[in-house]
């Protein structure tokens, strides 16, 4: 690891003003940005820590409107009984992250702010539809995922949470990279008020998507067998040496297939 | 640099490390508490797991001045004086270890797991939670074995203690 | 067997230190001064090195030390060697390319070390390593053994012609031809062994340290044979004299093989001591460790196996090219010619066999032994072969092995070697019972019902272990002696030191050694101590690999007992004034046998310390030395079943159930060798299913770490069934045969036949990973 300067905030009005100190980045749970400062890939000058910012924590249900703070770990949200009640697939998705022990750290804002195309937040909160609230504005999911490791936040905004309506219905199937278990495609579907929404991660050349295809044969029939058939193009996929893009496109329908059927259930 | 103090293992300790050192760095080369390991730079083989404020983490994955303020267990505390924990001691007894590097971070998930699951553990949970270790040595077979004991002796431990 | 005895499921005595924290390793060394050691490596697989400029370096915080290749080779440190000399067929030497510790004009794989950078922290070594310039002029690489054969492969050493090290034969070529032209079948495979990174989970270390006052060495190392290490860097290396080196081997976190062989980093950590004037400590990260630990396997073969019309096999013709990687590391030619050609007969009866290796330099990391070393290769290769017979053949796997078992002993193979007992169909019998191999048909149906492919697989496996009579082993090229050596040191008091030259990393020595001193003499084994891993301490030694520490290192620690024993019933008889013939020893005590009369076992002890009363002319004193030389290899050998659950839809493999059924002769501690199976399994599953080592066409490591080499996890396994049916082996003091391996032998070519088996193909390449498994489905379907 390069040096580096260490500051913890004590409020998020704190933070920002540390943000512009130098090449500064935010840590919250720090299970990726570490491992990439650990090999030396990334090399920030400082560190703005948020991870004590109390504002930053808590998951709120108020019937079927569920605001999750930023810095709540994966582990709360994979244990908190009324987002278990109100949206069980968001809770079952944070307990399939990592592992135990990265999901005691790992936070959601943490996650999302990243934007790794293999992280499973980026699929759960598109499919949801769900709003990035941050310090200065509100994004919706549809704008917030720009690309590889790139999202809508500018220089000095802090995702500070994430809001959503829980969906009808909901699942997240994932399959693992066996080396990394990460995912090579993770399909969150999402049964909400204005249709259907399915959103892959893991599988995407410009990292997270929705799937039209997925979505449109769910449209009229959310049934897994709707999926028969269902053919996912593969020249948007990525390949890499664990799985191929042909390989991607069949997980991805049968991942939304056993989504769909969990959703279902 | 910065000032670092923490409880590990129930004593107040304090030091000066780099904002760039890691926990378990700082574990290992300030406070001479070898038992925990590095055995990966990617935060996936869990030999360096301990407990910080309660929690099994990752202590190559956290800054020492990140946990300034905490509460730490590492393998060394574990024990309650000469008694050896119930995990440690089912370890022993169902040959949970070989070459000993994986088995601080395994014990201190087990541990970790074991809390998490007062009502209990099953062969496919325990397999699934030990995803963050990784051991060379044993086929994970006696190591499973041996936390499925020691959830077993914990219980009976926590129920004798509710009567 | 008493409770601590031989036979006994003894918890471990080293587990105390391992499960409190307080096990030490090569890192948690600290000496005072010591300073931290970063290398600079080579991002290339093949270049020239045309300037390094380390005055940046040099200048960086706490910079101790920058050291090249230039000094160290003015210094006069030598070449590292492969100590096991291969004739190819025509008589001519191995070819053997130059290997500089420290790379100076050339570097041949990417993690090649180039420069050492000595600084106060780990942290600012790196950085400063960072700041060494090194100017490349990139050459053509070749990593895939078959290419680097081409006419248009680079040539990466001028030694080797066409990077050819050796071609080199072993058997009846003229035989195996006329039975295959005369076979009622022949059944052909190409048969490639995945390369493999063997992944200790203590990555490898050294902390050199040089004390200038007594001109003297000291390098603690994770090494599986400290004593071969410093034989090898003072003989070879021109490190240190041997009296002016101490190499120390302290808890070692697993070596599966890896750790066999000295590398660099120890040779320069020990010269950049006496060059810097601080003790200097490296650590390998993980991605280091992938990048220059000695790789394994890495074997592209051709097969014919011969039938006659009852299904005998009537010859065997092997053609193999073996990658060796950039560098030939220390065993690296063995591996591919007698521990693995020589065991091409398996556990079957064949007349003819022929095999023919190339082995070949490569820009990728050196290649040596790994867990089993050369006999998964031959059994792979065999038993998937014999599967590939029975589909070809219409005849059940079984019945087929069976058929082609050798039943009596000693049996003499057409390749070199002399099998002294076993019995196979035991073996086969009870995996298959264990396995419900009868049953396997109507669980084929019921997961065809819920959509999934079952499929069932065994492999018949033999090895030979109890590396080795040095004769035999001399005279097929190899620079060492593979005997292996004890001291048992009856204390005053009557507790016991016992010095090995094996060394545990992981194998639990303190304990079954220990159970073996319980069971001559009947001393606690808490009053026993197991002495290893230090040359300072033990007498010369060979070390831990090729399942050896048993069948040879216990039988140097069983002859120097014998000693002990004479010399111990010699001073009881003349304290009881009895005669020598009728002393037992029993219940710690030596007695009169018929009789009360006895003496304690610490108070025989003690008379010979205080030599007040002893036989005339005995001198004082009771310590005892031995050195055993093996008359012959040991055969482990058994059969694995494996049966597999397929979702075709994902191409995932769940192994639903793992039968090990093994012959390894008489069992010290049954629980230590049980757990050595379940290793070995892992790691032959791990092989199998989940481990594949990639370099992409340039010589980059694509799998230099857990984000993308897939070391098997717990949830990725099952729990195992094993057993043994034990045949003594004849050939040493104690039947023991010898257990590391087997498991990693045994259990890739289970699972492939159980994969195969499930989809109806007749091969799948290894790691046989989910997207390999769904392509090798879909393929079928077109």
């Amino acid at each position: 690891m390069y040096s580096v300067n260490y500051h913890r905030a004590a409020s998020v009005a704190d933070a920002v003003k540390l943000l512009e100190t130098g090449d500064a980045k935010l840590l919250s749970g720090g299970m990726t940005l570490i491992p990439a400062m650990k090999t030396r890939l990334a090399a920030p000058s400082d560190l703005v820590d948020l991870s004590h910012i109390e504002e930053l924590k808590g998951i709120e249900v108020a019937g079927s409107a569920i605001t999750i703070r930023a810095s709540t770990t994966h582990y709360d949200v994979a244990r908190d009984e009324r987002l278990k009640t109100a949206c069980p697939a968001l809770a079952r998705m944070a307990s399939l992250i990592g592992d135990p022990a990265v999901r005691y750290k790992g936070t959601i804002g943490g996650s999302i702010a990243n934007n790794d195309p293999a992280a499973d937040y980026p699929a759960a909160l598109l499919a949801l539809d769900a709003t990035i609230v941050t310090n200065k504005r509100e994004i919706a999911a549809d704008a917030f995922f720009t690309g590889l490791f790139e999202t809508a936040l500018e220089d000095g905004e802090i995702v500070t949470a994430v809001t959503f309506t829980a969906p009808a219905k909901a699942a997240y199937e994932k399959f693992r990279n066996p080396a990394s278990r990460y995912a090579i495609v993770g399909v969150f579907v999402a049964k909400g008020a204005d249709g259907i929404r399915v959103a892959v991660t893991g599988a995407g050349d410009n990292g997270v998507f929705r799937s039209k295809e997925i979505e449109a044969a769910l449209a009229t029939n959310f049934d897994a067998a709707a999926l028969n058939g269902v053919k996912v193009p593969a020249n948007e996929l990525m390949t890499d040496i664990h799985a191929s893009a042909d390989y991607r496109a069949n997980l991805i329908v049968v991942m939304a297939k056993r989504a769909v059927a969990a959703a279902n259930a | 640099m910065s000032d670092i103090s923490l409880t590990v293992n129930g004593k107040r300790v304090s030091g000066t490390a780099e904002d760039r050192t890691l926990l378990v760095h700082f574990l290992r080369e300030n406070l001479g508490l070898t038992g925990t390991h590095v055995g990966c730079d990617t935060s996936q083989c869990g030999a360096c797991v301990i407990h910080v404020d309660g929690k099994a983490v990752k202590s190559c994955t956290m800054l020492a001045v990140q946990a300034s303020g905490s509460n730490v267990v590492t393998i060394e505390g574990l024990a309650d004086g000469a008694d050896l924990h119930p995990v440690q001691a089912a370890f022993k007894e169902h040959h949970g270890l070989q070459c000993g590097f994986c088995t601080p971070g395994m014990i201190m998930t087990a541990t970790d797991m074991i809390n998490r699951h007062p009502e209990g553990l099953n062969e496919a949970t325990v397999r699934a939670e030990l995803e963050g270790n990784i051991c060379r040595c044993t086929g994970y077979h006696n190591i499973v074995k041996a936390i499925l004991a020691a959830s077993e002796t914990m219980s009976k431990g926590r129920a004798r203690q509710a009567a | 067997m008493g409770i601590e005895g031989v036979g006994a499921r003894v918890a471990r005595k080293e587990d105390k230190r391992f499960i409190t924290g307080a096990g030490r390793y090569v890192d948690d060394m600290v000496v005072p001064g010591m300073k931290h050691a970063a290398f600079v490596r080579s991002p290339h697989a093949h270049a020239e090195i045309k300037k390094i400029d380390i005055k940046k370096a040099q200048a960086m915080p706490g910079v101790i030390g920058v050291l090249t290749g230039e000094e160290l080779k003015a210094d006069g440190i030598g070449n590292l060697i492969c100590g096991w000399m291969i004739h190819s067929k025509d008589g001519s030497p191995m070819k053997m390319g130059a290997w500089s510790p420290l790379a100076f004009d050339r570097v041949r794989y990417v993690g090649d070390a180039v420069v050492i950078v000595v600084a106060e922290t780990k942290s600012q070594a790196r950085d400063a390593a960072e700041a060494v310039d090194i100017t490349y002029k990139e050459l053509k690489a070749v990593v895939d053994a078959p290419k680097a054969l081409e006419r248009s492969a680079p040539q990466i050493h001028p030694e080797a012609e066409g990077n050819l090290i050796f071609d080199w034969e072993l058997g009846d070529s003229m035989a195996t031809n006329a039975a295959i032209k005369a076979a009622a079948h022949v059944t052909r495979m190409k048969i490639v062994n995945n390369r493999l990174v063997p992944n200790a989970m203590e990555p490898r270390a050294a902390l050199g340290y040089y004390d200038k006052a007594e001109d003297h060495y000291t390098c603690w190392t994770t090494s599986q044979n400290p004593h071969l290490a410093r034989l090898v860097m003072s003989a070879f290396y021109n490190v240190a004299p041997e009296n002016k080196l101490r190499v120390i081997a302290p808890d070692v976190g697993g070596g599966f093989g890896s750790k066999i062989y000295i590398y660099p980093e120890e040779i320069i950590c020990l010269w950049a001591s006496k060059k810097t004037g601080v003790p200097v400590k490296w650590v390998a990260d993980r991605t280091e460790s992938f990048l220059t630990d000695a790789h394994g396997r890495d074997h592209v073969s051709t097969v014919e196996m011969a039938f006659d019309k009852d299904n005998r096999i009537t010859g065997l013709k092997v053609d193999t090219i073996a990658n060796l990687g950039a560098y030939m590391s220390l065993f690296s030619s063995c591996v591919p010619t007698y521990l693995y050609a020589t065991l091409l007969s398996g556990q079957y009866d064949i007349p003819a066999i022929h095999a023919n290796v190339r082995a070949v330099y490569t820009n990728t990391a050196p290649v040596d032994a790994y867990r089993g070393a050369g006999r998964p290769e031959a059994t792979y290769l065999l038993e998937r072969t014999m599967e590939t017979a029975a589909r070809e053949l219409g005849v059940s796997p079984a019945e087929l092995r069976r058929k082609n078992f050798i039943t009596s002993f000693p049996h003499q193979t057409p390749v070199i070697m002399n099998y002294d007992a076993g019995d196979y169909a035991a073996s086969l019998d009870a995996a298959m019972t264990a396995a419900d191999y009868a049953g396997f048909a109507q669980r084929k149906a019921a997961a065809k019902a819920k959509g999934k492919l079952r499929g069932i697989g065994m492999s018949c496996y033999i090895e030979a272990c109890g590396l080795a009579p040095s004769a035999a082993v001399g005279s097929l090229g190899a620079g060492i002696g593979l005997w292996e050596s004890a001291e048992v040191r009856v204390n005053a008091a009557g507790t016991i030191e016992v010095l090995t030259g094996s060394h545990s990393h992981g194998q639990g020595h303190e304990t079954t050694f220990a159970q073996l001193v319980n069971q001559r003499f009947g001393v606690p084994i808490d009053s026993v101590s197991i002495v290893h891993g230090d040359t300072d301490k033990v007498q010369m030694g060979m070390g831990t690999y090729g399942s050896r520490s048993g069948a040879v290192g216990m039988s140097a620690i069983v002859k120097a007992l014998d000693k002990v024993e004479a010399k111990a019933k010699k001073i009881a008889a003349h304290l009881l004034e009895a005669d020598e013939g009728d002393i037992v020893i029993e219940n710690g005590a030596l007695k009169v046998t018929g009789t009360d009369r006895q003496v304690p076992w610490f108070q025989m002890a003690l008379a010979a310390y205080t030599a007040h009363n002893l036989p005339d002319s005995m001198e004082p004193g009771l310590k005892e030395t031995a050195f055993y030389d093996p008359s012959n290899f040991t055969f482990p050998a058994g059969c694995y079943v494996c049966e597999v659950e397929i979702d075709p839809e994902t191409g995932v493999t769940e192994i639903v159930q793992f039968v090990a059924a093994d012959d390894f002769g008489n069992i010290i501690n049954p629980m230590i060798v049980e757990g050595q199976v379940h290793g070995g399994v892992a790691q032959g599953i791990g092989q199998a299913l989940l481990e594949g080592t990639r370099y992409d066409a340039s010589g980059q490591l694509l799998t230099a770490s857990y984000m993308d080499y897939t070391m098997p996890r717990a949830d990725d396994l099952p729990s195992f069934k094993v057993s043994t049916s034990n045949t003594p082996c004849p050939g040493n003091p104690l039947g023991i045969k010898g257990c590391g391996e087997a498991g990693a032998i045994g259990s890739p070519p289970a699972v492939i036949n159980a994969i195969t088996d499930a989809i109806g193909i007749t091969d799948i390449a290894m790691p046989a990973s989910p997207s390999t498994v769904w392509a090798a489905i879909r393929a079928t379907k077109h």
